[in-house]
């Protein structure tokens, strides 16, 4: 047995009278990876922050590194080499790798001036230890997300890191790149370093973790080796329910002229000679690498990127995209990548998001917005799509991530799209919410909505598209049909060059 | 939800700046009528607060439109006095001593068209820069405010063009209301309309919070910039007409303090000032709030030391109420998001 680094027994904590966790039990052993699943507001963070220090706990007892503590105050876990990377890193963007992973230690031994070539030498250091190549000199804010991630853990590591917490580590990930870092973590492993990862990617959970706690309402509901579980047992641990997905049948309908035909499309750098066509009732996922190009396409289609070259066709009609007005005003709709920054007005409330497309129609006498059909609307779709607020006067950045992802929807909803393009429509979202999201799809497809889902999430794409789409290098490389392959073969197909 | 439904959807969930601000405002009258008796608490000293704090309230709103957007306008009492000078160049042409002769019932409208004309140019001319050059409104606009000074000074050549034509609408009321309130009152409800009941103003809200999620619901931000900057020149430039009638005579250096007063008004008023949050009624509180600390303690400082230094402490304390409060709504703020 592993030495534990991490001892947490009947822990209990409220906020303001909601119970967060409730008598969790849990140890973290060296050398070993940990997944802590659950849906979102089952208390992951909650444990995470109690970890840290950042959070009191009511009751229990916190044991760490063979001491026990009655107060635990951020320092003392930063101080047993307990290090958390939260998904944004938090690195300087504006300085260089080295100066990220080693400034904190020369600023913690009150240094007035800075040694630079000991500066380096601790970051080549950092870096070496995890056998990857990275540019020290370079700024962080040049550095693709993975790259940031391998910093930060170089930075952990640099703080004597024992534990490391990681939250949604692959997230934003390629294929690919998920493989060098479970490389990583696999080095750092046998050196004894214990992860905690958080994931909603079950299938990577299954994967690198030898050890599962499962959490459900505040509560550990089940916890053991990796062995006893599988991507269906962990779906019933988290949601003490059992989900089963369907594909989704598409039967073309020859005399229709398509919805969108695109044909050669060019945007200088990103994409070339694109070409394609979509049906009102299909699902069409596009995926690729990150840099495939397969963001700048719905871009482009949303008028956000502008098209050197290339023609489309709405509805068998040519149409002009040049703007984003000019997409809306031929009914398509798109849902971004990044929710937080591109899909919300985080601190607005729920219904303001709601309304943002639609409030020009919403009105009454003078011409003026009137309240009433607001509410209504706002009502309407709150309703209909099952988003769960006590008052959608309360700011958006209150709902939990499938919740927050409704909103998007339900925004471009109102305003009655003949296409809508998803990026990423469940990535951060949880499995109840997330199989919702892809019903919902399918509702509207059956509809007669055509629909693009740009997504590298391997299993949705199999199971609610009824074509698929690879991109490499800025075009479209291979048609596939989801019948026609299985999980491991795309996946293949994903990061072959 | 049964309790939601009955709140109007602009309510901002969870902002309660608006009735903390009433009961700062009310305690501060209500303390300076205790303290200073009815030096203060007087039918005159209302009626003389209420000829003062039109000016640079009018002005606040222009302020407050640009920072809700996320910018803000810093080009305002320069946009006024421009406009303050064209109104009073045509009115002195047109109808003052050795002018045209023409009768004051058409100058003086042709006069205010010139001002409001001005205004609008002033006005579309940050817009441009910031909407279509895309230069931060900070820069922007402190940028114009020195061109439409400098431009002020070059046709009035330094000295006030003088004109009391338009001295009816300064010292002028209608039913005991001075007409400068009037105008104040008006702009409140207008704007109230406008920032509640309007596409426009919503999409203010929208931008103002995140203008990449704006882009992205195809909000025009181009032209609800435009629009802003413009609503905010014009504003300048009823303002700059208040100014000519209340002064009687129009000078590029007019009102030099009513930048950091108006940007402390929006402030303190509850007007964020990375955008996307603020009330008119926040708004119109914290004018009469400023109004009531400025007469309180321009009284309180002449009873006290028995001089007129008190002119020089009022800037201080001006710019130390504006630290407070940005210090203070942090502090809340953060509370706040702690909470949820």
């Amino acid at each position: 047995m592993a030495k534990p680094i991490v001892r947490l027994a009947g822990i209990h904590k409220s906020f303001a009278g909601v119970r967060a966790l409730q008598d969790v039990s849990v140890t973290l052993e060296e050398g070993t990876v940990h997944c802590l699943v659950g849906e979102n507001g089952c208390g992951k963070s909650t444990l995470i922050k109690i970890i840290a220090g950042v959070y009191p706990r009511d009751s229990g007892t916190v044991e760490i590194g063979g001491t026990l503590y009655e107060r635990l105050h951020p320092i003392d876990s930063i101080r047993e080499g307990i290090q958390v990377i939260y998904q944004d890193f938090s690195l300087f963007p504006n300085l260089t790798v080295s100066e990220n992973i080693a400034l904190n230690e020369q600023l913690a031994a009150g240094r007035k001036f800075v040694n630079w070539a000991h500066v380096r030498r601790v970051a080549q250091d950092a870096i070496s230890q995890l056998e990857v190549h990275l540019p020290l000199d370079a700024r962080v804010d040049e550095m693709s997300v993975a790259n940031k991630q391998l910093i930060a853990i170089a930075k952990a590591l640099r703080q004597n890191a024992r534990l490391i917490i990681m939250d949604e580590p692959t997230s934003a990930l390629t294929e690919r790149e998920i493989r060098t870092l479970f490389t990583v973590i696999g080095k750092l492993q046998r050196r004894g370093i214990a992860f905690l990862f958080v994931s909603h990617k079950l299938n990577e959970v299954l994967e690198i973790s030898q050890s599962i706690l499962v959490m459900r309402n505040g509560q550990v509901v089940s916890a053991g080796q990796v062995s006893e579980y599988d991507t269906a047992r962990l779906i019933y641990e988290m949601t003490g329910q059992r989900i089963a997905e369907n594909a989704y049948e598409f039967t073309p309908d020859p005399g229709q002229p398509a919805l969108l035909r695109v044909r050669g499309l060019a945007v200088p750098g990103v994409l070339q000679d694109v070409s394609f066509a979509l049906q009102a009732h299909e699902i069409v996922g596009v995926t690729g690498l990150l840099g495939s190009g397969r963001t700048e396409l719905a871009l482009a289609l949303f008028g956000m990127l502008p098209m050197t070259a290339g023609d489309i066709e709405i509805d068998g009609k040519p149409a002009q995209i040049r703007s984003v007005q000019d997409a809306i005003a031929h009914g398509i709709g798109y849902v971004p990548e990044d929710r937080l920054t591109e899909g919300l007005f985080l601190e607005q409330s729920i219904g303001r998001n709601v309304v943002v497309r639609t409030i020009e129609t919403l009105r009454g006498r003078l011409g003026l917005t009137d309240p009433l059909q607001v509410q209504r609307q706002i009502r309407d779709w709150v309703t209909s799509l099952r988003i769960k607020t006590a008052d959608p006067d309360l700011p958006v950045k209150t709902l939990s991530g499938g919740n927050q992802q409704r909103v998007v929807v339900a925004k471009w909803l109102a305003s009655r799209p003949h296409l809508m393009i998803l990026n990423g429509p469940t990535v951060g979202v949880d499995i109840g919410s997330k199989n919702e999201l892809h019903e919902l799809i399918k509702r509207l497809a059956r509809a007669g909505m055509g629909l693009l889902v740009i997504s590298d999430d391997i299993p949705e794409l199999l199971q609610t598209c009824n074509r698929i789409l690879l991109m490499r290098n800025g075009t479209i490389v291979e048609e596939i049909l989801p019948r026609q392959t299985n999980e491991n073969a795309l996946a293949a197909k994903l990061i072959e060059d | 939800m049964g309790q939601s439904t009955k709140r109007p959807v602009w309510s901002l969930a969870g902002d309660s700046q608006p009735l903390r601000l009433l009961a700062i405002t009310l305690l501060i009258f209500v303390g300076f009528s205790l303290v200073l008796g009815d030096k203060f608490f007087s039918i005159r000293n209302l009626q003389s607060m209420a000829v003062q704090f039109p000016e640079f309230g009018i002005l606040a709103f222009a302020i407050m439109i640009t920072m809700l957007t996320g910018g803000i306008d810093l080009s305002i009492v320069g946009t006024a006095n421009l406009s303050a000078i064209a109104a009073a160049l045509l009115l002195t042409r047109l109808s003052g001593e050795g002018g045209a002769g023409v009768a004051l019932e058409l100058s003086i409208p042709l006069a205010m068209v010139a001002a409001l004309a001005v205004a609008s140019a002033c006005g579309l001319l940050n817009g441009l820069l910031v909407a279509r050059a895309g230069i931060t409104p900070i820069l922007a606009t402190l940028g114009t405010s020195s061109l439409y000074t400098g431009l002020s000074y070059v046709i009035t050549g330094g000295p006030a063009i003088t004109t009391t034509q338009l001295a009816f609408i300064g010292n002028g009321a209608v039913a005991g209301v001075p007409i400068p309130v009037i105008v104040f009152v008006v702009l409140a409800v207008v704007f109230a309309v406008l920032l509640n009941r309007t596409a426009f103003g919503f999409n203010v809200y929208m931008l103002g919070t995140n203008l990449r999620a704006a882009l992205f619901s195809g909000i025009d931000d181009v032209k609800v910039l435009m629009r802003a900057y413009w609503l905010a020149g014009v504003i300048a430039g009823i303002a700059g007409i208040i100014f000519l009638a209340r002064v009687n005579s129009a000078k590029p250096e007019y009102g030099s303090s009513f930048i950091l007063l108006t940007v402390l008004i929006a402030i303190l008023g509850g007007i964020r000032y990375t955008g996307g949050f603020g009330t008119v009624a926040g708004l119109v509180l914290s004018v009469l709030t400023i109004q009531f600390l400025s007469t309180g303690l321009n009284m309180l400082m002449l009873e006290l030391s028995g001089s007129s230094a008190a002119i020089f402490f009022r800037q201080f304390a001006w710019g130390g109420l504006l630290l407070a409060v940005m210090v203070v709504n942090d502090y809340v703020e953060r509370r706040r998001q702690r909470a949820i």
